[in-house]
């Protein structure tokens, strides 16, 4: 089921008595996305993600802009008539029924037609639980289940009606660290099996890079960027987008354009054909730092950071927002000593942002 | 370890001895009392022991008209301000507007004095010479004829007092299921409403059993309270109560202590021993049923 979103947006009535500006948690959304995709809206606490997110549930109304799963105008139309499958950020399995009656649940409210007799029910329940690999555990309550168990409860109660879409509000954040990598492939084998259109909330850029189709990048409630995973991680529209995605975050830099070339402080770093004279921010992924004796770069060295794989090098550098942190191979064997270092920067891992506007300005930057 | 609990109990010693002195020794002393016959408080003195006490009240009619009232008081207002208290909670915690102004008025009652509040019944029910009061006229409106309700027929008494009973106790009620009702997690109606389930099956698979402890507790000392009624009858009917044929278990014990026939310490004592025995089995059989439909979280 294709779901399109066209100019939808969400005020709320502004609670403060001083400022009686409207809040706008969801400004002007329009996109569409694709048949049997999963989504991943992603962006800070506050972004409108959740509101994003309950407007398709039709939890919430939205105050203008229409929505369409598949050619259905869908905005009317109340949460029970969706058709969608939630799953909430903490379950909400009924404590007082068991996991067998929590899967069949909303099977139990079709009514007419879809109506469905109880062993047809249990057949339903039981592919749902089998799907999601919790059949042996259809007579316990959800207190008797762990964090991970309840979740794929939850997401078996969300498929087993067979939602035209599917949405999950922080599927994993309740979830330890092992078992969220792990879940969240399950999340990823679940729906490629089902092929049901499924958007999800996180504010962890990591899991949504990980599983998601498609991300949408979000900022007070107005769209950055839509893209596949690695087009917006490598191509980051501003410098909010590529401050948010990827761990450890790209570091910043100011610096100017002067005579196509590019400066860090009095340090020409990298050539950059075609671009005016202007001041700019400079983001240098972790991963694009190449340490060279005779690098164009210096920084001075703070701390280095074993992690087996891979060596983090912390340094510092005056003009860089904050500390300096570039990821090297482990081949490089590094010896641990004050004074400066040098690097070399990988050109397209590099990015430069107008200052003024934090807009990326789209160039071939080069070695020389 | 042995140290730790001689220190544990020091720590109760003052709990144990209260409860002991003012609960257990009075409970053992009135189950003592009313298997000795003929007990004169003033003289200490009794003839034999025996089951005469409990054999005479249980064949004495006030008793018997007593435990009827009780009875029939029970299976009508527990059930009926239970669900009452449901329906409105219910019904506040739907509304926006207005809500805390109707909670006022719902908890009146419950700080009103209880003898204020039967003078007012008595406005409403009570037939004099000069007024009809207010509920026959209104009766009298819709082309009924009037009833007494303070000193007619048997039946119009009884409706008078489990009325009385039930506005009585539903303000607490109500307190208590409305702060049930707000502290169930919104998300599990969110999640319903998502599912499509109809209100009706929301609250009888959700609502209910959520707050289905609360409920249970309500019935439980609603159980208890009904059957423990005499105060609520006095308002109305006065302290003569046998003559009025509305008195109740508690009622007769202390008439049989102070009242006009009083000083049968004895006979008191073998019908609170008679109540008690109702109100244990009563509430066993409660706490049976409740295994089943009571879901502690």
């Amino acid at each position: 089921m294709k779901v399109v979103l066209q100019n939808l947006t969400k005020k709320f009535p502004s609670r403060s008595k001083t400022n009686k500006q409207d809040v706008i948690a969801v400004n002007d959304f329009t996109f569409e996305i694709p048949d049997g995709q999963l989504i991943g809206l992603l962006g800070p606490s506050g972004c409108g993600k959740s509101t994003t997110l309950n407007l398709l549930s039709g939890l919430q109304k939205p105050t203008s802009g229409r929505i369409f799963f598949g050619d259905d105008d869908v905005t009317d139309l109340p949460a029970e008539n969706r058709g969608v499958g939630l799953v909430f950020q903490n379950y909400a399995l009924y404590p007082h029924l068991t996991v067998r009656q929590n899967i069949t649940f909303p099977l139990e409210n079709l009514k007419g037609k879809d109506k469905l007799t109880k062993q047809q029910m249990q057949e339903k329940a039981y592919e749902a639980a089998k799907l999601v690999q919790i059949e042996e555990l259809m007579d316990r309550k959800p207190s008797e289940l762990s964090g991970g168990q309840q979740q794929r409860v939850a997401i078996a109660r969300a498929l087993v009606k067979m939602p035209r879409v599917l949405l999950l509000d922080e599927p994993l954040s309740n979830l330890d660290a092992r078992l969220r990598l792990q879940t969240r492939e399950e999340l990823r084998r679940i729906q490629q099996k089902t092929k049901i259109t499924t958007v999800f909330v996180t504010h962890d850029q990591e899991e949504a890079m990980s599983i998601s189709d498609m991300i949408v990048v979000m900022k007070d409630g107005v769209i950055q960027q839509i893209g596949k995973p690695q087009d917006v991680y490598d191509d980051p529209i501003n410098l909010f987008v590529a401050k948010f995605l990827g761990t450890p975050p790209i570091n910043v830099f100011e610096g100017r354009v002067e005579n196509e070339k590019l400066y860090i402080g009095n340090e020409a770093v990298l050539s950059a054909p075609g671009v005016k004279n202007c001041e700019v921010y400079i983001g240098v992924r972790p991963e694009g730092f190449v340490l060279n004796e005779n690098g164009k770069l210096t920084t001075k060295l703070d701390r280095v950071e074993v992690m087996g794989r891979d060596i983090s090098v912390i340094s510092y550098h005056g003009n860089a927002q904050a500390a300096v942190r570039s990821i090297i191979g482990s081949e490089n064997r590094f010896s641990v000593g004050g004074g400066d270092v040098k690097f070399d920067l990988k050109p397209f891992k590099v990015d430069i942002f107008d200052k003024a506007t934090e807009k990326r300005i789209h160039c071939e930057l080069a070695l020389r | 370890m042995e140290k730790n609990n001689l220190k544990a109990w020091l720590y109760l010693l003052p709990a144990i001895l209260f409860l002991g002195v003012f609960m257990v020794y009075p409970l053992i002393d009135v189950f003592v009392y009313s298997f000795e016959e003929g007990y004169n408080s003033a003289s200490q003195t009794y003839f034999g022991v025996g089951t005469y006490n409990y054999s005479y009240v249980l064949h004495d009619p006030y008793f018997l008209q007593a435990l009827k009232n009780t009875f029939i008081l029970v299976i009508i207002t527990v059930p009926v301000s239970t669900g009452l208290a449901l329906l409105i909670s219910v019904g506040l915690n739907s509304i926006k507007p207005l809500k805390e102004l109707y909670q006022t008025v719902y908890f009146l009652p419950y700080v009103t004095n209880t003898l204020a509040v039967g003078l007012v019944f008595m406005i409403l029910f009570k037939k004099t010479p000069y007024s009809e009061g207010l509920v026959n006229l209104l009766i009298n409106f819709f082309g009924g004829e009037s009833v007494d309700f303070i000193e007619g027929p048997y039946w119009a008494k009884m409706f008078v007092l489990c009325f009385y009973t039930v506005w009585v106790v539903l303000p607490f009620k109500i307190l208590i299921l409305t702060s049930a009702l707000a502290s169930v997690n919104e998300t599990y109606y969110n999640a319903a409403k998502v599912d499509g389930t109809s209100k009706g099956r929301i609250f009888t698979r959700i609502t209910l059993p959520m707050i289905s402890p609360t409920v249970f507790y309500l019935i439980i000392t609603g159980f208890i309270g009904a059957f423990k009624a005499y105060s609520d009858a006095v308002a109305l009917f006065g302290t003569d109560l046998n003559a009025a044929e509305m008195n109740t278990i508690v009622g007769y014990v202390y008439d049989m202590l102070y009242g006009n026939s009083g000083g049968y310490p004895s006979y008191a004592s073998a019908a609170a021993i008679i109540l008690f025995a109702i109100v244990l089995t009563i509430t066993c059989i409660n706490l049976l049923i409740s295994k089943k439909h009571v879901h502690y979280s």
